[in-house]
């Protein structure tokens, strides 16, 4: 899809033709997220669609508690400081952004009172500024007004290293400036297509000035509130146990009205993903289970209990496979898989077709995943049912034999094709994990009818995702020819999920081994795409660029999507919850309730 | 005492040590995170020391009583554990004690009884006891009494919202499971062992000396066969100690008990070196303090072992 036929998409959502539902589909089909689309036409002058509310209570209380069961707990309750989703997910009990992402990838307001948009003057014009005007009236757990200055400091406390914020990528290329008692300006260096990041969803909940002032830098991880959280949330802190617990009561001055439903809420951490599915599923001892990273099977066995229903909410996350373009076994400067050698086979792009064909993607999803990983060949990808047409699931044992054997790669008498001497033979690391080593071995088994012989080898996780620069088998130094894992998207914008293909982060000896760019691949094709897409200001132009990319590394077969990885969360049949992909499962638990 | 904790931290140190992993890994994977912060991290927490210096540093703290700092948590380690602490000793004390109120009776009548059906029955439920590890023993419970019947909960909740009877009922309940599973373990290993060690006392000539003086033979036994033959059992209580550690840290996964076993756990996985060196410590203590009371257990029920 090029630049003319986005904007003639987006032309018919202007005039109604095309539903909104119906361009962020298209867009997710060629690799855009939800959220991106939806800003796309943000930007192009349609005003991102209201969040539709389904919340029916109408009073405030009343609910009972929520329990809910998270198998690995909450850590900390500092959003700044917060790894995992399991940290974000237990701080968003007490924090909220400016904004956060609804399934369908729009911005919900949360502490803003609407989101900006050309028409409301809250986006620059030059790409370069974003106005936010916040709710007023709202207050801190402790009574304190929340204002301008509370934002101000977020973005002071966070962009300081010294406070060693996760956070720190969102605010340290911004300036924030207070207009006024409730108005700031995100300003950025250049034009920013994808602004709504500071201060939105997972990454942009907001601490209290009044209590975090005092202990900014070095001395952040002294402040007794990192663990009594003081926010603005529907729920107030009650007691925390780190890996086991965290409480909270309701707030009975939250900022929405008839909000929240429930009178307390628990968080229970620990256990396993079974046993937490379980107590959801069949027992009902619990309301909601996060992560469910069970087998379908079982998961449609607990499902007869009758006490609750599984929820799969799609998201970025992508299980695949790469292909190494530079040589494994060849140490040069001390390191191997350098950037100075060429993979003795798998750089012939027949041989990296031919292993694409050989990829069952449909049987790994029946066999496997079932509908917790749908199938799909992209890299950035998009539900199933509206794949890209250019990326289509293909595989055929005859048609990669037939391709194998014009290229000139010929059985021979072991049943392994060779050429000049070079064995097609190949050693596939992931990391160990069930689904992962049965998808191995469908890939292994189909490989063996085509003449291509492959060891698999599994790597204990602890060690596969580590960035131990001494250990041979991360994932970073990639000392194979194939390996899989899945890689999380961590924001709605491709940007950094893209530096995949750019030249200049291939992982190497000289930069630890923290280069984004595993496979190594150099293409000056896809470098340039990338750098425009960097200083593109306009989100349509942009938005193609991205679309090319990942064609451009998916038929190239660099990379190539297995299954999709979406979010699988437990849920009691009475309860009512949204949850995103885009944002914690937990932003939106001001709106959850029970039917009666 | 002093020598043999010193010399179990310094082995628990250099392993964590020599372990892979690093508890600021997830950074490096996480595209937002730059290599500015973890570096940060690192230099704050000190894990750029060379390794003897760090646990020079760890040991001197201990000394001042400072457990170090949860590089996850980012809180004390002290309070994480005296968070966990009375969970897990109320649950091991409990199985403990249900494991010897079990064992000592029937122990003490299968060996005044050899060979009955009493003694065969106690021999094979005691056999299938502690053959059965923990995690299986734990699963049938929780499908029998949590999923089939629906009695008993098997997620422990540290927070209840109740009080007075209520409250002491509700933890009563949420306890049974774990403890029992431990209890059993526990309890089938010493009714063997209490058997054993009553039979080679019951035949000694002091016995048929006592006998003989007319005394009735309950007297006999609880007076003069159990007390001699306790010695060998208390003995066996204590050094089994860390078996009940290890069997509570599996025990403690299943039914998501908030003790110090789920602590050590989730401590490990995310390679946070402070809080798992400062409960492993605290196990360690424990069993040598245990030791300590069974040495001290012996004089009280043999004078002639008592230190003079």
């Amino acid at each position: 899809m090029n630049e003319r036929e986005l904007r003639g998409l987006i032309d018919r959502v202007k005039l109604g033709r095309m539903s909104r539902r119906g361009f962020v589909r298209r867009m997710a089909a060629v690799g855009l997220t939800a959220p991106l689309a939806a800003q796309l036409l943000a930007y192009s002058g349609v005003a991102m669609a209201q969040s539709k509310s389904t919340y029916k209570p109408t009073k405030r209380g009343g609910g009972g508690q929520l329990k809910v069961l998270w198998w690995q707990g909450a850590t900390l309750l500092n959003p700044h400081f917060a790894v995992g989703t399991k940290d974000q997910d237990g701080s968003r009990l007490f924090y909220e952004p400016l904004a956060a992402w609804d399934p369908d990838g729009n911005l919900k307001p949360k502490l803003a009172a609407e989101i900006p948009s050309r028409e409301n003057g809250g986006l620059a014009a030059d790409g370069k500024s974003v106005t936010w005007k916040l709710k007023q009236g709202v207050t801190w757990h402790d009574g304190k007004p929340f204002t301008a200055d509370d934002v101000v400091f977020n973005w002071e406390y966070a962009k300081d290293p010294a406070t060693a914020a996760y956070t720190i990528a969102s605010y340290k290329d911004v300036t924030v400036e207070k207009v006024d008692q409730y108005t700031v300006t995100v300003k950025f260096q250049k034009p920013t297509p994808f602004w709504a990041d500071a201060f939105i969803g997972a990454r942009g909940m907001l601490i209290p000035k009044h209590l975090f002032a005092d202990y900014i830098g070095a001395k952040s991880r002294d402040a007794p509130t990192n663990l009594k959280p003081v926010g603005t949330g529907p729920y107030m802190f009650k007691d925390f146990k780190p890996g086991d617990l965290v409480t909270g009561v309701i707030n009975p001055n939250y900022h929405q009205a008839n909000k929240p439903y429930f009178d307390s809420v628990e968080m229970k951490g620990g256990g396993d993903a079974v046993s937490a599915a379980r107590a959801v599923l069949q027992t009902g001892e619990f309301d909601f289970a996060w992560n469910m990273q069970v087998e379908d099977e079982i998961l449609t066995r607990l499902e007869k209990g009758g006490k609750g229903r599984v929820a799969i909410t799609p998201g970025g996350n992508i299980e695949f496979l790469l292909f190494n373009q530079t040589d494994p076994w060849t140490e040069v400067d001390g390191e191997r898989s350098s950037l100075k050698t060429k993979h003795p086979t798998l750089s012939d792009p027949e041989v990296r077709k031919a292993i694409a064909l050989l990829v069952d993607n449909k049987s790994i999803q029946d066999h496997i995943y079932g509908r917790t990983g749908p199938a799909t060949r992209n890299y950035l990808y998009g539900p199933e049912r509206f794949a890209s047409k250019a990326n289509p699931i293909e595989f055929n044992i005859d048609k990669a034999n037939d391709i194998l054997e014009k290229a000139g790669w010929k059985k021979g008498s072991d049943g392994i094709r060779a050429k000049d001497g070079k064995k097609l033979k190949f050693v596939y690391q992931t990391s160990i994990n069930q689904p992962r080593q049965k998808t191995q071995a469908i890939i292994k088994q189909a490989a063996q009818k085509a003449g291509i012989d492959i060891e698999l080898k599994s790597v204990t996780a602890s060690v596969f995702f580590s960035s131990d620069v001494a250990n041979p088998d991360t994932y970073t130094k990639f000392y194979t020819d194939l390996e899989m894992y899945t890689t999380t998207m961590g924001q709605p914008d491709p940007g950094t999920h893209c530096l995949q293909f750019a030249s200049w982060e291939a992982a190497s000896k000289d930069n630890k081994w923290q280069g984004r760019n595993i496979t190594r691949w150099q293409s000056p094709e896809a470098d340039k795409l990338l750098r425009d897409a960097e200083v593109e200001l306009d989100p349509v132009k942009r938005a193609a660029i991205f679309i090319k990319l990942n064609d451009l590394a998916i038929q190239n077969h660099i990379v190539m999507g297995i299954v999709q990885r979406p979010t699988v969360s437990a849920k009691s049949l009475q309860l009512n919850a949204d949850i995103s992909g885009w944002d914690n499962n937990t932003s939106d638990l001001s709106d959850w309730f029970k039917d009666a | 005492m002093i020598p043999s904790l010193l010399g179990i931290s310094v082995v628990l140190f250099a392993l964590l040590a020599l372990a892979p992993g690093d508890p600021f890994d997830e950074l490096a994977t996480n595209p937002a995170v730059p290599p500015e912060v973890r570096a940060a991290l690192r230099a704050k927490f000190g894990l750029d020391d060379p390794i003897w210096m760090r646990y020079w540093h760890w040991l001197a703290a201990l000394l001042q009583g400072d457990w170090g700092f949860s590089f996850v948590s980012r809180m004390d380690v002290s309070t994480l554990i005296m968070q966990r602490l009375p969970v897990t000793l109320i649950v091991i004390g409990a199985s403990q004690f249900l494991a010897i109120a079990i064992a000592l009776p029937v122990g003490v009548l299968a060996a005044t009884r050899p060979y009955s059906l009493f003694d065969q029955i106690a021999n094979t439920v005691a056999f299938i006891g502690f053959s059965l590890p923990t995690f299986f023993t734990g699963l049938v419970l929780i499908l029998i009494f949590s999923i089939q019947l629906d009695w008993l909960p098997f997620v422990y909740r540290a927070d209840i919202n109740a009080t007075g009877w209520a409250f002491y009922w509700e933890h009563i309940k949420q306890s049974i499971m774990p403890v029992t599973v431990l209890g059993l373990f526990q309890g089938a290993a010493l009714v063997r062992f209490v058997r054993s060690s009553v039979l080679d006392v019951i035949r000694l000539d002091y016995v048929t000396t006592a006998r003989s003086k007319g005394i009735g033979e309950r007297k006999v036994i609880t007076r003069h066969v159990v007390r001699t033959a306790l010695i060998p059992v208390v003995t066996l209580v204590a050094l089994q100690m860390p078996i009940v550690f290890s069997g509570a840290i599996v025990t403690e996964q299943i039914f998501r008990v908030p003790g110090i076993g789920s602590l050590l756990i989730t401590s490990m996985l995310s390679n946070d070196t402070p809080v798992v060196m400062g409960v492993t410590f605290v196990s360690a203590c424990l069993v040598v303090i245990f030791n300590l009371i069974a040495d001290i257990l012996y004089g009280w029920l043999d004078p002639r072992i008592a230190y003079r």
